[in-house]
Formats: C-alpha cells, sequence, structure tokens
C-alpha cells in the first residue's frame, strides 16, 4: 500500500484536543466531526487537505484524550498517512485500530517541508521525498500489528478468530 | 529476571507465569468502561463487526458523564444510544444522571474496581485506578467494543519509570502538586509507552485521594499507566467497598526500571501548569501577577471529597473575588450529597460560587463554563491544550483545589496559605 501527496507540517506534542475539539464530540458522524479537523491551529487545512495526503509532525503526535475521533478524522479528511518523531500511546493504538496508516521517522519529520511531494509505501516503510529527491526509512509494524492491519482493523481481525 | 507491579498484573492476566517489556500479550479483562462521548463509537463498531451478545454483563461500566445533564440535542441524542445499549445488553454497571459521577471518581467510589484488575476503559484517565494497585489503562472505542465483545486486549507489555517518594508534603500541598511537579520534571512525553511505578517510604503519607490524583495525570506524562503498591491506606479503602476481592501484587526486588525518579515530597511547593501544556510548571508563589476570570473546582483529577474539604476550609466565611466565576463540580452524587449535608453548598453559595452536579463539562470545554477570547481560569483539571475550555484564545492554568481556592479570593493566581481545618 502507497500513498503520495503534499506535506501538511505541525510541530511537537499535537493533542487531540486541537486534531478536533471536544466541543464538537457531540456527535459520532466522522463526516460531520472532519469538517472541524485541525481547525484550532491549522483553520484552512480541511479546505486544502486533498486526498492522499501526509501529515508531518514533530514528538508526541495525538497526545491527551483517548477520542477515536481524533484519528478518525484525519482519516475521513483524506490524509493517507501520519509521519511524526513520535506518537502518543492511545493515539498510536487507535490509529492502527481503525486503519490509518502511521510511521515513526525522526530523520523524515526532522528534514521533509511543508508543501513537500512525498511518496509513502507503509509495506517496506519508505518514504520518499519527491520535492527534495531524499529517502528515509520508518520503522515496519512488528507482525502482531501487521496482522491487525492487513486483517482491516482489530474489529474485523477479531471476527476471523 | 524480575518483574515489575504493571507486569506482574499483565503477566497474571495473560496466563503466563512471567513477561518482559516489549513482549506482546493477550490479557483477560476485568472491566471494559466507556462514557458518553467514546460509547456511541464503540457501539457502532461493534454492530458493524456483527458483535449481539457483550462477554459479561456484569464487567462493563458505562458512565454518562461528559455532557449530562443532556447539554444539546445531539448529546441527547447520544446519551439515548449508550441507554438503549445498556439496556439491551442488561449492563449492571450503567450510571445515569441521578445516580452517575465523573466516572474515575465514581468506579473507585463505588468498589466497582480494586486492587489487582486489569481494566480498559474508552477515556484516557482511566490510569486513575492504578491508586488502587490495579492495572488500568485508556484505550479507543474501538478497543472498547472489541473488549466488550470478548472481555481480552492485546497490550504490549510497557517498561517501567520508578517514581521513588520519601518524606512528606507540606500543609499546603497536595497530590496535585506532586503530578505536576512530576510532568514538570520528566515532560509530556516523559514516560512515553511506560508505566510509573510508585514507591519509596513517602507513598504511606499519601492519602487515596492524593493517589488517585497522581495516577489520574499519568497520562499527562505519556504513560500507559501510573500504579501505587497496595497498602493499609489501600486496604482501608477498599474495605466494605470493593464489589470483587482485592487480589494483591508486589514488585519483585530485581525488578528492572528504566529509570527512577526521587520525589522528597516535603519540597513540593504549590504547582501550576500554564498554557498550553501540562509540562509548563512553575511555583504558584511566582504567578501572583496571572489576573484570573474563572475558577473550576472538580474533575476527575480533583473532585473528590478531599478535595471539596479544602475549597471549603478555603473559602467558608469569604467571598470570591469580584469578576471572578467560581465553578465548583463534587465528582459525584454521593460526593454531592455529603457537601449538602456538612453545609458546603451552603458556604459555597454564601461565598458567592455556583455548583454544579456532577458533570466533565468545563474540563474539555463542552458546557458549564466555557471561556470567551482572552478569558483565563485556574482549573483543578488536568488539561491546558490550546482551545481545551473554550475559544481558542483563552487560558488554562492547571493546579490544586487549595491553590485555585485562593486564587478565587483575590482574583490573581495565589499561593495557598494551607488553611487549617
Amino acid at each position: 500500500m502507497k500513498t503520495k501527496g503534499s506535506v501538511f507540517k505541525y510541530p511537537d506534542n499535537v493533542d487531540t484536543d486541537v486534531i478536533i475539539p471536544a466541543r464538537y464530540l457531540n456527535t459520532a458522524d466522522a463526516k460531520e466531526l472532519a469538517k472541524h479537523c485541525m481547525e484550532d491551529i491549522d483553520g484552512s487545512f480541511v479546505s486544502r487537505v486533498q486526498s492522499g495526503d501526509v501529515m508531518v509532525a514533530g514528538w508526541n503526535f495525538g497526545c491527551g484524550s483517548s477520542r477515536e475521533h481524533a484519528p478518525l478524522v484525519i482519516k475521513t479528511c483524506g490524509t493517507g498517512c501520519v509521519i511524526a518523531k513520535s506518537f502518543a500511546r492511545i493515539f498510536y493504538r487507535n490509529a492502527i485500530n481503525i486503519g490509518l496508516p502511521i510511521l515513526e521517522c525522526e530523520q523524515a519529520a526532522e528534514e521533509i517541508s511543508a508543501g513537500d511531494e512525498v511518496e509513502v509505501n507503509f509495506d517496506t516503510g519508505e518514504i520518499r521525498d519527491l520535492s527534495t529527491g531524499k529517502t528515509y526509512r520508518a520503522q515496519p509494524f512488528p507482525p502482531f500489528i501487521q496482522n491487525i492491519i492487513a486483517k482491516g482493523g482489530l474489529l474485523a481481525s477479531l471476527k476471523e478468530e | 529476571m524480575g518483574m515489575t507491579m504493571t507486569q506482574k498484573i499483565l503477566a497474571s492476566h495473560a496466563g503466563l507465569p512471567a513477561v518482559e517489556a516489549g513482549q506482546l500479550i493477550s490479557a483477560k479483562l476485568d472491566l471494559v468502561l466507556g462514557n458518553d462521548i467514546t460509547t456511541p463509537v464503540a457501539i457502532n463498531e461493534f454492530k458493524k463487526a456483527g458483535f449481539e451478545t457483550v462477554f459479561d454483563k456484569d464487567r462493563i461500566a458505562i458512565v454518562l458523564d461528559h455532557f449530562v445533564p443532556n447539554k444539546d440535542i445531539k448529546a441527547a441524542e447520544q446519551s439515548k444510544q449508550c441507554r438503549e445499549f445498556a439496556c439491551d445488553h442488561c449492563v449492571s454497571h450503567f450510571y445515569d444522571v441521578g445516580k452517575m459521577g465523573i466516572e474515575h471518581a465514581l468506579l473507585p467510589e463505588q468498589g466497582i474496581v480494586t486492587a489487582g484488575d486489569c481494566v480498559i476503559g474508552a477515556d484516557s484517565h482511566t490510569c486513575t485506578y492504578g491508586a488502587l494497585g490495579a492495572f488500568s489503562t485508556g484505550v479507543g472505542s474501538t478497543d472498547m467494543a472489541a473488549g466488550m465483545a470478548t472481555g481480552m486486549a492485546w497490550f504490549k507489555v510497557p517498561a517501567a519509570i520508578r517514581l521513588e517518594l520519601t518524606g512528606k508534603l507540606p500543609a499546603n500541598c497536595s497530590g496535585k502538586d506532586v503530578i505536576l511537579t512530576i510532568i514538570g520534571k520528566i515532560g509530556v512525553d516523559g514516560a512515553l509507552y511506560r508505566s510509573m511505578e510508585f514507591t519509596g517510604p513517602g507513598v504511606a503519607t499519601l492519602s487515596m485521594d492524593d493517589r488517585l490524583c497522581i495516577c489520574n495525570m499519568a497520562i499527562e506524562a505519556g504513560a500507559k499507566n501510573g500504579i501505587f503498591p497496595v497498602d493499609e491506606v489501600t486496604m482501608a479503602y477498599l474495605e466494605g467497598r470493593s464489589k470483587r476481592p482485592p487480589v494483591v501484587f508486589a514488585a519483585d526486588e530485581d525488578a528492572v526500571y528504566e529509570s527512577t525518579v526521587e520525589i522528597d515530597l516535603s519540597t513540593i511547593v504549590p504547582t501550576v501548569s500554564c498554557p498550553h501544556l501540562p509540562e509548563n510548571t512553575r511555583p504558584a508563589a511566582e504567578l501572583s501577577h496571572i489576573k484570573i476570570d474563572q475558577v473550576v473546582i472538580g474533575s476527575c483529577t480533583n473532585g473528590r471529597m478531599e478535595d471539596m474539604e479544602t475549597a471549603y476550609r478555603t473559602l467558608r466565611g469569604k467571598t470570591v473575588a469580584p469578576g471572578v466565576r467560581c465553578i465548583i463540580i463534587p465528582g459525584t452524587m454521593e460526593i454531592l450529597r455529603e457537601c449538602v449535608e456538612r453545609g458546603y453548598v451552603t458556604a459555597f453559595i454564601d461565598a458567592g460560587a455556583v455548583v454544579s452536579t456532577p458533570t466533565c463539562g468545563p474540563c474539555l470545554g463542552g458546557y458549564m463554563g466555557i471561556l470567551a477570547a482572552g478569558e483565563r481560569c485556574i482549573a483543578t483539571t488536568n488539561r491546558n491544550f490550546v482551545g481545551r475550555m473554550g475559544h481558542v484564545d483563552s487560558e488554562v492554568y492547571l493546579a490544586s483545589p487549595a491553590t485555585a481556592a485562593a486564587s478565587a479570593l483575590t482574583g490573581y493566581i495565589t499561593n495557598p496559605t494551607g488553611a487549617s481545618s
């Protein structure tokens, strides 16, 4: 699986309250919620993001609340992948469970700039910055987690058992 | 190789003689928790996957607490969906308006969690129950759905950070100052993916309410869980309360810790986290120039009886500063009732504060105390991210009940004196 698109760059400690503010959590409708994705730190994200685009962020992406609405709205907006130096653990888990591809790669997160065109291969962990010509290699998921993703998420993998 | 307390609980629930950090395991769950925000998503996933029954109706807790009493029509629909699911599946620990409380104040109080448990909750502050000597961690709604269906969850066994506590807290400090100090020291990802294991002679000096507050904010250091050893304070708290027999696990002498942080409780000072990250801590005494518009005393972090007592001792017979809105939210209906019976509510009202029924409301910017642009709040809650309590240009300062109540009287962030009882 691959994604290709432009980069939206964010800092360290992007929390779930800015990914999807709790004031909108009176609904579980992903499309409705997705209209407010990143609204409090990047008001124009929703109008600019295109299918396949990539978020690149610093340390501890997705810290804070356990709301699964956070990876869900990022995915629903069309974002193809999130690359960060590290992810907060509940966000990491939720992203795997709902099928939002995420990759940890410190160097890529440091060097890739906003607006760059990147291509990401989830199977190999290869990240290519087409604007700079540089290539990065992220740590692939352990086999246990790859299995959950391959089966289409946690519940699908459980049903199969 | 020795195991930490967390690792021992996980090994036991995975049916394994031993586990080590980094190992992926599947563990039996003693309780699966959700609230009115996260449960609707879990119900949708549960149904979409084609599950028809829950694994055990007595081991699921659904607590309506974030937006109840319903703040608007959409919130009412979400509550209704939770209510119907709980009814359809005969969920025994379903808490609705009238008997609900803020989940992490309610579940320990009602004895629904106990020592030795392995608990997941679709709420990040589920790590609170580590105070009781349980392994307890926050997850998302899909994990909740899977937990409700199967009674199992997968975990990566965490490495550990040891927090070695010595000494005794000064009179004007409480558990909140301890955890804010720790987060200021190690940062908001200082314990990422790890367990925070509290040990040392200082543990015995901390009340259960202090421990619940400390474990509650382990997530604000990025931790998977926080956990306290089971001692006399724990057993006294669980006595007559715990619905299941407690199981005591203790760390091995040769347990492996990645690092150790030493905290001398006697050196702790009233501490405040400044906007917009919990790690931005400063002594309250250095912030006396910060003018505030609102005070919130409550939440799953500090809505317990000792917190109400502190607020009462500070506010009784005094008056909230002009221009300050002081909102007090007891964490559960039992705590609210006790505040009424002890005369606290009258004292709060006489001081010019308002008292609400239990709700998470303002903590996450839901309702019951939303901030306008440029406004500042000192709150006993747990997060001060951008826009957390309202407008993106508002500010939240996190503090203990003593600091928040003292600040309510002056209108500025105020170092509490430790009012006598």
